[in-house]
Formats: C-alpha cells, structure tokens, sequence
C-alpha cells in the first residue's frame, strides 16, 4: 500500500467541498467550494482569522466532520475509509493526555486499540519519544510535565502508529513565544525525519511561513480559500531563514491575502 | 495534624459543656419532682450531683454514656447479646452488604443509562423518585413483603433497604463521572477508530473513578443509616438499630445513646476506611499526592 504512493502524488484532494451547519440561529457555512490538493509529502498550513473553517477543514479530513457538498478523497478512499486504515494522526489544540496513565502510558493507548503486541507497543513507545525529545520521560505523569513537554506527548501519540499524515490543529496556540519558536524547529526536523505529510493549522503568520511547503489563505463568512502559496525557502530552514528576503515577501504575501479576504471588515 | 486537631477538640469541648448544662437542666425535674413527693427541697447545689448518676435520667450526661459505652465494649465477651461490639458487627455486615448492592446497582444503572437514551428517560425519574419517600415508611413495608416471600433471615431485607439508600449517590456520581470526557476526548478516540466498548473501557470508566469514589463517603453512610433503620422495626433483636429501640422501649436511655455513640463510631470509621481506600486509589491513579 505504502510503496505505491510516490512522494509528490495526491494525498488529499479537496473538489468543490462545501459544509454547511444548521444551527438555531440558521445555517453557517464553514466550507464554502473549497477545492486543494495535497501532495505526498507536503507541509501545508492552514491560516486565517477564527472562523475561517481551518478546524473544520481539518475535521472533514479526519472524517471527524462531514461535507454537505462536494468530493474529499485521503490517500484515494474516502475519509471514513482512509481512517480505518489509520491514515492520519491527529494532535488536538490541547494535549488531552490522560492524566490517570504514564506519558508512555498515553503514548500506548492508540497502540492498545489498534492491537498491537505488549512488545512493539514498548518498542514504538521508546522510538517516538526519541523522535520528540521525550526520552526518559515515559514514567512520568502528565502533570509533571509543562505545557510544551505535555504537546510533544501528544504528537508522539499521533506518530505512535506510523500514519503518513499528521494533521495538527493550532498544536502550540496556548504556549508561549520561545517555546513554540523550538517546538517548530523539531516540528521540522520532524517532518525531514519522517517523510510525513503534514496539515498545519495556525493564525501565525511567521509560523505558517517557517513551517510550510504551501499555505493556504483562508477568510471567513463564508470559510473560502483565497490564495494558495508554494514556499520557494529550502527544505533545510534555521531559525534565522525568517530574516532572509524571500520569507518577508511570503510572509508579506500571506498578510496581503488575509487582508483581501476580510475585505471591508478590517 | 495539630492545626487540624485544635479547632476539632475546641468544638468537642463546647458541645460536652452545652451538653452537660442540659444534662442538668432536663434531669433536675426528676430531682425536683422526687424532693417534692418526700417533702423536702433541694438546693442547687444539691441538685447539681443528682442529675449526673441518675438510672433513667432524661438526657444522660457524657460521662454516663461514656461508661456505658464502655460496658457495653469491654465489659463482656464480644459474643454476648449485650455486647455493643457484637451488636455493632451485625449492624457492621449489613452495611457492608447494603453498600456492596448500592455500588453493583448504581454503577450497573449508570452505566446503562450513559450507554442508552431511553434509560436515561425511563429509570433516571423513579430513581430519583425513590429516594423522595421516606425510608422509614418503606422499611417495615419491605420487611413484610420479604417475610411474605419466606425469607426468613432479616439480613436480606436489611441488606435491601440499604442498598436502597446508597444506590442514589453512586448512580448520581457515575452518571456525571461517565459523562466527564469532553468532546476532543472522544474525537481523539474516533480517530483511533475505536469502539464503543474501548471508548468506555480506556475513556468513560477510568474518567468517572474519582467521582465514583468521591460518593463512596456518602454511599457507605447511606448505607449504614439504611441499615439501621432496617433493625429497627419490632422484632429486630440484633445490631445496633434493634439497641436503639429496646432502650427507648424499655425506658433504657443509657442503652438507647450507647447504641446511638456506637453507631456514630462505626459510621466514623467506616468513612475513614473509605477515604484511605479513595487516597490509595487516586495514587494509583497518579494523581499529584
Ligand atoms: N459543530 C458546529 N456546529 C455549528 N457551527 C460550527 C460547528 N463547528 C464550527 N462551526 C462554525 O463554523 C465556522 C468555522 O469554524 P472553525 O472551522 O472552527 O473555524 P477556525 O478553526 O478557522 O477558527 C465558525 O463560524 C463556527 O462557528
Ligand atoms: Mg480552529
């Protein structure tokens, strides 16, 4: 199944999606013709005022969400489908660790439902802990983690099972500065180690840029894409690439999209 | 522990003052009265010592209680049908009964009434209706019925009118401690594709054991009044709510608050017991200690 799909082929293809929820107070429409493709292998982030359907977009990936028009497919099947072969993790706003289980506790509960071995639960627990700098932290409690430390948990959770794709909603929105500033750093290195692609859901606009490989502008009322950007920056990026000229005129390009997307609201 | 101790004993030692003046106050008619048939009076002072050694007094003083208290614990074998430690043991194991029935039906009616919706309409209204009418008009009632049915053994319906009263708290709690994971929790778990049963076994249940303990304190008190109560309709010669009523019946005060003190230590320890259990749970749990 792996082997077949070539770096750069189709992963997620968005065509004419529109979702419309009915609320008491009328309908809300958080997806309207959105049409995206994403490749193997992509970071794409998702940016844009609260509202925008970023989370939404995100949800109907994950099959968390329906569409009310339109065709999503994940990895060619439909997202339903695409979940059952454990296409995706997902790393929520807030960690969302159990505090009654051990972070490899945690790490282990994905594991434990998709039936794997005592053993390769521990191997797989040990490996992604590497992966985000955790090691040696795995008998400890959630609570004796910080805030940053707990977030990590919670992406190694949705790495324990080699999905290809990591979608992450505003994963390092409720931390500070510097810490999402290194978070982001080992968000790459990440991504380089493993080959996954990635959906990225932010309203920084340093981060969306540092980060991806294509951004996707979004506005609100009704939630729309407005601009679509492939990243020129090298796959290689340290943290000062963000004083280089071409991440100011993307980042530039981004705000310039926002701007347009809001219209006469700003 | 001194901190905590001090204001405890300091309302202690108000209460066995209050105590002792009403002592005074409601067993001096029994002096008065006696002075006046035999044509003398009595000065305060005098009064004072003759209310606190009475046989039948009124209200006996704390002393009185406490002495008999002891009696009752130490004064014989523990076999013996005066013995509070024996009556205290009955009362005791059907508690203990009455709460295990209480925990396996609350927690059996929680679980269905999270798991299906027309439970929740069906049963959640009588059970809260149940708990509306007054245990000691359902008690004799419950007793009858298990008698009209052969049973003979009045551990059965004790162990039922108990199980009645501490049922509530668990099934309240449970619902509530079922229902705790939020939205993003049971997300997570769809995304993991995981079932219904996985959802309740790894989420739902684990979630809810704080707030299933946390009503143990209530459930086991509830338990143990339920039982009580279930002793004390006549007939009853065993456990501490059968003490209760042979001394009131008999005009036995001191047997009657002897009985009483007995059944506030067991209630005491037993809540102490529940919350040591509760403590080694939540470190289990790895809850900050
Ligand atoms: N479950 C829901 N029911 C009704 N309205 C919703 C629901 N989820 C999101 N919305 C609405 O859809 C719009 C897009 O929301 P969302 O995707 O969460 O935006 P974002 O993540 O970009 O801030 C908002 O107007 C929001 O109020
Ligand atoms: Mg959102």
């Amino acid at each position: 199944m792996k082997d077949t799909l070539t770096a750069g082929a189709p992963v997620i293809e968005a065509k004419g999606l529109n979702l419309t929820f009915q609320t008491g107070d009328g309908p809300v429409h958080a997806l309207k013709d959105v049409n995206l493709t994403v490749n193997r292998g992509d970071f794409v982030s998702f940016i844009g005022p609260s509202g925008c359907g970023k989370t939404t977009f995100l949800r109907c990936v994950a099959a968390l969400e329906h569409p009310t028009g339109g065709s999503l497919t994940v990895n060619g099947m439909s997202p339903d489908e695409a979940r059952r072969k454990r296409a995706y993790g997902y790393v929520f706003q807030a960690a969302g660790l159990y505090p009654w289980r051990t972070i490899a506790g945690n790490i282990a509960l994905p594991l434990e439902i998709m039936g794997f071995s005592k053993a390769e639960q521990a191997e797989r627990i040990e490996r992604v802990l590497d992966l985000v700098e955790l090691k040696g932290f795995g008998k400890k409690f959630p609570w004796q983690l910080s805030g940053g430390m707990q977030q990590r948990a919670s992406i190694a959770r949705a790495l324990a099972f080699d999905a290809d794709i990591l979608l992450m909603d505003e994963p390092f929105g409720a931390l500070d500065e510097i810490v999402r500033d290194r978070l982001n750093e080992e968000v790459l290195k990440l991504w380089a180690a493993t080959g996954k692609t990635i959906g990225f859901v932010t309203h920084s606009i340093p981060e969306a840029v540092y980060l991806s490989t294509k951004i996707v502008v979004m506005s609100p009322r009704p939630g729309r894409i407005t601009d679509v950007i492939d990243s020129p920056l090298p796959k290689e990026r340290p943290l000062d690439i963000r004083d280089s000229r071409e991440f100011i005129e993307i980042a530039h390009r981004v705000r310039e999209g926002l701007r347009a997307g809001h219209g006469d609201e700003v | 522990m001194r901190e905590k101790a001090l204001p405890v004993l300091a309302v202690l030692g108000i209460i066995v003052v209050i105590w002792y003046a009403a002592a005074v106050w409601m067993n001096s008619t029994w002096v008065y009265d006696q002075a006046e048939r035999a044509g003398t009076t009595v000065s305060f002072a005098e009064m004072v010592p003759q209310t606190m050694a009475q046989e039948r007094p009124l209200l006996p003083p704390p002393h009185q209680v406490a002495a008999e208290l002891w009696k009752g614990v130490a004064g014989q074998a523990v076999t013996s049908k005066r013995s509070l430690v024996y009556h205290g043991f009955v009362t005791f194991r059907g508690t203990m009964m009455g709460f295990a029935l209480g925990i396996v039906f609350g927690v059996a009616m929680a679980v269905s009434i999270v798991r299906f919706r027309v439970m929740e309409m069906s049963v959640m209204p009588w059970a809260i209706i149940s708990q509306t009418i007054p245990i000691v008009a359902l008690a004799p009632m419950i007793l009858t019925v298990a008698n009209q049915l052969g049973i003979d053994s009045r551990e059965v319906p004790k162990a039922i009118i108990s199980a009645y009263l501490s049922f509530f708290p668990v099934l309240v709690s449970m619902v509530k401690g079922l229902r705790s994971p939020d939205a993003m929790q049971l997300d997570l778990l769809k995304t993991y594709n995981a079932s219904e049963g996985e959802t309740f076994w790894k989420l739902r249940l684990p979630a809810s054991m704080p707030y299933f303990f946390a009503s143990l304190k209530v459930a086991v008190a509830a338990a143990l009044i339920g039982t009580i109560v279930g002793e004390l309709p006549t007939g009853a010669i065993e456990g501490l709510g059968a003490r209760m009523l042979i001394g009131s019946q008999f005009g036995e005060p001191l047997i009657m608050w002897a009985a009483l003190f007995a059944a506030a230590i067991l209630a005491g320890l037993l809540i102490l017991v529940v919350g040591a259990v509760e403590q080694m749970a939540r470190r289990r749990m790895g809850v900050p200690a």
